[in-house]
């Protein structure tokens, strides 16, 4: 019980320490490193040993001896006392308990850091995960399923690309806030989803991503309370997760949304997520995130799934496609045009999408077609489109769940 | 999104590689390359197929024979697997494997994934 409440006390005031380390030092990929053992070293203390009065101070004040070691080190190696060295001796490393309390900014300066262009989205996922969520390399390592010396590697590497990329740690100028901030959304929606849609079983350990996206989307939520977006984020994992226990039978077969047992529902995170995403819609720039946890609000309200309010979930996808189009989009409306106006309607629309080469041959067309075609009463056809989705997904549980969906429609 | 890439080899492809120091030295830059970027989760050769064994279902029972049990001129010599970003990157990957000797071919297959979404 102590290790975890020391856990989520260190996963809080990583991002803080390496804020502090930052703006003293600069230098990212050392302050990181420094900050990581300083991390390790307290996990390793503080449940047997006990919490410090000062945690933060007592956090900065490692990183910076284990800094100043590894510089030292490096120094000595090279054989060479220069200028920098003799500043650093005199810099005072031990920081005084009364350190300032860091600045909020630092948290989202290192987000945009981790999330800088130049990486590409898995680094992104990783160096977030270690230098703002304060995971260890080894349990990034064992949610993404890599061995942690790949792990490890990937983390290296996307540090010394932000080093060549000569990123410091400084906000992203003005003009480019909000385009970066979207790259910061969009790898924390990864993150949850990554963890969101792990089965139980070896996977077990990619839910707590899950977890962990959530934690810092309010992170970056109270950072940017007026943020639509971010509001909308957050309301749209919380609904998401609200399904969790509901969406798997017990033998890791998946539910889909319209069978799922609504009694196990998390009431806590929907009336939360429910009512961020009611205080948001009327006061900000409507954006996609927000949409979609408009609809995931649509669909937690109705007590089964026939109460489910579909023309507004159409409407919804209507107006989330003029904004964000996007061929998973057409896919999703063409549902709720089923559910509206009838199968056919939806088949239609989903014609419509044979010619694109982004979904072409997603197992995600396939299956919705046979879902359709099977409410269209067309039994044959239905199977087929269900097989060919099955052959398509590179999931093993959906490819269970959409043979048994094909087999079902053999015993009729 | 993990994927495996095959590697098909025919009889000459081994001791071409032998023989040719400067594609060694490719081999083992390519592997580092991969390693250091945190893209590469495992990779083995495989021995000669002359040395393999096969067990073979007829009608549900097994029935085992000695290599070499075919003569084909490409057989399955190694694989990698890969974690990176999706099947383009993948690809990359494998067009940036030194040139197989005698041609030779990588086959990039996705690995079943234990997630899955509901809807």
């Amino acid at each position: 019980m102590a290790t975890k409440r020391v856990e989520g006390l260190l996963r809080k005031l990583a991002p803080e320490v390496l804020g502090v380390l930052l703006r003293r030092h600069r230098q990212f990929d050392a302050c990181e490193d420094a900050v990581q053992e300083a991390l390790l070293a307290a996990a390793l203390q503080w449940p047997s040993e006990g919490v410090p009065d000062h945690p933060r101070a007592w956090l900065v004040t490692v990183a910076s001896r284990r800094l100043t070691d590894a510089w030292r080190a490096e120094h000595a190696r090279r054989d060479r006392e220069d200028a920098d060295f003799a500043a650093l001796q005199s810099d005072p490393l031990g920081p005084a308990p009364d350190e300032r309390a860091p600045s909020a900014d630092d948290t989202l300066t290192l987000l945009f850091l981790c999330c800088h262009p130049s990486l590409s989205p898995s680094s992104q996922l990783a160096l977030t995960l270690r230098a703002v969520g304060g995971l260890t390399t080894a349990e990034i390592a064992r949610a993404f399923l890599v061995p942690e010396a790949t792990m490890g590697q990937r983390i290296s590497r996307a540090k010394a690309t932000i080093k060549a990329a000569g990123a410091g740690f400084s906000m992203p100028p003005k003009n480019e806030r909000e385009a970066r901030l979207r790259v910061v959304l969009h790898v924390l929606y990864v993150i949850f989803n990554e963890g969101y849609t792990a089965t139980s079983g070896p996977s077990l350990q990619r839910r707590d991503l899950a977890t962990e996206a959530i934690r810092l989307t309010r992170l970056v939520h109270r950072l940017l309370p007026s943020d639509g977006e971010v509001a909308g984020l957050l309301a749209l994992m919380l609904l998401t997760e609200s399904r969790h226990t509901a969406r798997t039978g017990p033998d890791d077969a998946l539910i889909p949304l319209a069978e799922q047992d609504r009694a196990l529902w998390r009431d806590d995170l929907i009336r939360e997520g429910t009512e961020l995403i009611a205080a948001t819609l009327p006061r900000a720039d409507l954006g996609p995130y927000q949409l979609q946890a408009a609809i995931a609000a649509v669909h937690a309200e109705a007590r089964s799934s026939e109460e489910t309010d579909w023309p507004q979930v159409l409407a919804l996808y209507e107006l989330l496609e003029r904004v964000a189009p996007n061929p998973m989009v057409t896919l999703n409306r063409a549902v709720a045009l089923a559910m509206v106006h009838g199968p056919r309607s939806g088949l239609d629309l989903l014609a419509t999408l044979d010619a694109d080469e982004r979904v072409a041959r997603h197992h995600r067309l396939a299956s919705v077609r046979a879902h359709l075609l099977e409410l269209a009463g067309e039994t044959v056809a239905a199977r087929e489109s269900f097989k060919l989705a099955a052959r398509q997904t590179t999931s093993a549980p959906e490819q269970r769940h959409l043979e048994r969906r094909a087999a079902r429609l053999s015993a009729h | 999104m993990k994927y495996m890439l095959l590697i098909y080899e025919n009889p000459g492809t081994r001791e071409a590689f032998f023989a040719d120091e400067k594609l060694r030295a490719e081999m083992s830059a390519y592997v580092d390359g991969l390693r250091a970027s945190g893209e590469l989760v495992d990779g083995e050769g495989l021995a000669d197929p002359s040395t393999a064994r096969v067990v073979r279902f007829e009608h549900g029972v097994p029935a085992v024979t000695d290599g070499p049990f075919m003569e084909a001129k490409e057989y399955f010599g190694g694989f990698m697997i890969v974690d990176c970003d999706g099947i383009e990157r993948a690809t990359e990957i494998a067009r940036d494997h030194p040139p197989l000797p005698g041609g030779g071919a990588m086959e990039i297959r996705p690995l079943m994934s234990g997630g899955g979404s509901e809807d």
